[in-house]
């Protein structure tokens, strides 16, 4: 075991730190249109998100591995600095470079397995924040069984005729395109009927329609379809091969869902609420019962952290094997977060439930939003009942679900 | 950077496991903890001596093989899980450890010398240090101790005792000098032993660096619970494979009970709480040998967690094997027993929890 990074990667460590002294208080004259959950203080510069995430690929802090002529730092994959940047970022409290579904999934399979004209025309405007996209995987009928999907798409006239409805959709207000999963071959088998189109969002007969979550804001949307006609060539792999396509990119969904660094900088946050909160002029973190509960969220936090640990080791190593280690991530990650978020909100007691703009509100409201925010992470990206079938099927080998018949 | 034991370590770990799989059967264990069999245990003891498991921690210069705590973490999931019945974290981690950073050279020399010869071996008792029970005291001067202390580990065929007071002072008793009883107490775990020592003005041989710093016993005491938080790793991983094995192999309403989601999520329950618990004690063991700034905070981590996922995968393991898992004949009870006492044993969680509070200064 060494979990030292060796002398290159401390140089490295320490020129984004200058970097990031540098660049401190930056902040985004756009922000508004682009939904971030976290609020950056504003002294010093401002710019364009878009003019942002140019100066990170210039550094080579984002987009490392995309090769320059598709607008990326043309450098190699490094996990390792990225963690390192990843971790600077949020401890110095800079903005890191956006993310969304465009960057974290859609870059990734183009790079994989769109054709050259697509890598050309998408990729660059994706990563210069230029090109928002938006996912349209599930539906109202269609949800853990992504693959009984129905919306429909017909080729006519070398177009693509799309009829159909989406659904949790974020960001989709937002966006310029969208990434989606049609039904093109309706007499194939399930998995075998489905194609992976790229859809425009201004393209006549799309409508979005926000949809309100309980955390009161319109996180997502619902998408309709009605005879939306797009080029013959907005397709990612062959007709029928978007099965394959998109699961290349829930890969990267369940990874990016569970950032241990944010986990661990928010138990910072709730140790510092307890130090300041007071119940009857005594500081939470000296009242024995919540003491003790904050200590176990915190060993907890640990565990996830040195386990994320182990798994990036075995991105590093070949041959490490980490069994279920890797699996368990989006599980834990997410139903951990939810119970720190909800703890704070507990020991806060009736000033917990404030929201909003209420007077005596903590931290923006930010606890109780999460608590919530967080519920939702736990059902999408593969609920935690799918993850459980996951872990039990594919790392303990236990017996598949029985399929309902005739489907 | 690599995160995970070693290639040695591994190697090590599986011949301790194979070692007890062919020397030390559920039968075996069974009969050694009835009372019978008792040279058959000192076989399985003698058997482990020879592998190296007395000496781990012994620097090379007197005699041991000079490994470091990440090494015996490794070693200590295998006894856990074969539910070894020998002494291990008193003996063979605490003491050395306490004579490592709280013995002068004489010291060093007396003892760690003849430990790795295996021509001594030492029973620990820290509860005054970490919480008394039943109004036990012990009182120690330069060359005398008296009192008494609860839930000695290791005592059971031990030469010498290691005692410490309140404040973490430490001293070494000859068992055959004249003053000390020892009576055996009768935990749910019969594959150790847990002893009563009363001392009454018996010569001491106290730990010189102790006298004015804690550093020896907190070392001592924080190695403890990383090597029982790993033992109960073993247990657990052992109580969860015989789990998923049985729902494979045991039918109910014609199909295996392994096919039924509510029985597959509670292994994934299971295996999805256990996994990051290897994480977090590699981890801690880590920070132990290389890190000492963290070692203390991430020692109490490791033991609180881990004692409260075990505790939970022993009721759970139990549970999917239907009333088979509460019997007797099945032999669960033995890890989830193990699991039990390793979880009290150093401090339970609520207690380890408060120190971990108070390291940080909260």
């Amino acid at each position: 075991m060494d979990l030292n990074y060796g002398a290159k990667y401390e140089d490295f460590r320490k020129e984004v730190r200058e970097f990031c002294k540098e660049w401190k208080g930056v902040n985004f004259k756009d922000s508004a249109k682009i939904p971030m959950t976290q609020a950056f203080e504003a002294t010093g510069v401002t710019m364009s998100r878009s003019e942002w995430q140019s100066t990170l690929i210039e550094k080579g802090y984002f987009a490392r591995s995309v090769p320059k002529e598709y607008g990326g730092f043309g450098g190699e994959s490094d996990i390792i600095k990225n963690r390192i940047i990843a971790s600077e970022f949020s401890n110095a409290n800079i903005p890191a470079a956006m993310g969304g579904q465009g960057i974290d999934m859609l870059v990734p399979t183009l790079l994989e397995l769109g054709t050259e004209e697509q890598k050309k025309r998408y990729i660059k405007p994706t990563l210069h924040g230029e090109m928002i996209w938006c996912q349209g995987y599930s539906e109202p009928n269609a949800g853990s069984d992504l693959a009984s999907l129905q919306t429909k798409g017909e080729l006519v006239n070398d177009s693509w005729v799309i009829n159909g409805q989406k659904i949790w959709t974020s960001t989709a207000q937002y966006s310029q395109m969208m990434f989606c999963l049609v039904r093109t071959e309706p007499d194939a088998q399930k998995h075998a009927g489905i194609s992976y189109l790229l859809v425009p969002m201004d393209t006549p007969g799309l409508e979005i329609r926000p949809l309100v979550d309980m955390t009161l804001k319109a996180g997502f949307n619902e998408v309709f379809f009605t005879d939306v006609t797009i080029p013959k060539g907005n397709i990612i792999g062959k007709r029928g091969e978007g099965w394959a396509v998109a699961n290349a990119t829930l890969g990267h969904e369940r990874g990016s869902l569970t950032d241990p660094n944010a986990t661990v900088n928010r138990v910072n946050s709730l140790i510092d609420r307890m130090k300041e909160e007071r119940l009857d002029g005594t500081r939470l973190i000296d009242i024995p019962v919540y003491r003790d509960k904050l200590i176990s969220i915190q060993a907890k936090v640990m565990a996830f952290q040195s386990n994320s640990l182990r798994v990036l080791s075995s991105k590093l190593n070949k041959g490490q094997d980490t069994k279920i280690a890797g699996m368990i991530q989006k599980l834990v990650g997410t139903e951990l977060r939810h119970e720190l978020e909800g703890f704070a909100v507990d020991i806060m007691g009736e000033v917990g439930t404030l929201y909003e703009d209420s007077p005596h509100l903590r931290d923006s409201g930010s606890w109780q939003f999460l608590y919530m925010y967080y519920l939702g992470l736990i059902i999408g990206g593969g609920t935690s009942q799918i993850q459980k079938n996951i872990i039990s099927e594919r790392g303990l080998g236990m017996p598949k679900e029985p399929k309902a018949q005739g489907v | 950077m690599y995160f995970g034991l070693s290639e040695d370590q591994i190697f090590f770990q599986e011949n301790v496991s194979k070692f007890l799989e062919d020397q030390a059967s559920l039968d075996i264990i069974r009969s050694i903890t009835e009372g019978d069999s008792l040279e058959l245990q000192g076989e399985i003891h003698s058997g482990l001596v020879n592998l190296g498991l007395g000496s781990l921690l012994i620097p090379e210069e007197f005699g041991g093989l000079g490994l470091d705590l990440l090494f015996a973490t490794a070693v200590s999931q295998s006894l856990g899980g074969g539910i070894a019945p020998i002494a291990f974290t008193g003996s063979y981690i605490m003491a050395p450890l306490a004579i490592i950073f709280g013995g002068n050279q004489i010291q060093k020399e007396r003892y760690l010398t003849q430990m790795s010869k295996n021509s001594i071996r030492i029973g620990v008792g820290f509860s005054q240090y970490i919480g008394a029970r039943d109004n036990s005291t012990i009182e120690m001067n330069s060359n005398k101790i008296s009192g008494r202390s609860l839930f000695v580990l290791d005592a059971k065929d031990a030469t010498h005792l290691m005692l410490s007071d309140a404040n973490g002072v430490i001293g070494l008793v000859s068992k055959n000098s004249s003053g000390i009883e020892i009576v055996e107490l009768t935990t749910v775990d019969k594959t150790r032993s847990y002893s009563e020592v009363i001392l009454n003005n018996v010569d001491v041989d106290v730990l010189e660096q102790t006298t004015s710093s804690n550093d020896a016993i907190n070392k001592a005491v924080d190695g403890g619970r990383i090597i029982l938080a790993a033992d109960s790793i073993g247990a657990s991983q052992r109580l969860i494979d015989k789990a998923v094995a049985y729902s494979k192999e045991r039918k109910q309403f014609g199909r295996v009970i392994g096919s039924f989601q509510a029985v597959k999520h509670m292994c994934a329950e299971m295996a999805a709480d256990l996994e990051p618990c290897y994480s977090l004690v590699w981890h801690a063991a880590y920070c132990f040998d290389n890190s000492p700034d963290e070692a203390r905070l991430m020692a109490c981590h490791a033991k609180s967690h881990v004692s409260e996922i075990s505790k939970m995968i022993a009721k759970k393991a139990t549970e999917v094997h239907g009333g088979m898992g509460f019997t007797d004949l099945m032999g669960l009870h033995y890890w989830f027993k193990r699991i039990g006492v390793n979880r009290h044993t150093l401090g339970a969680p609520e207690l380890v929890r408060e120190e971990a509070a108070n390291i940080q200064n909260f």
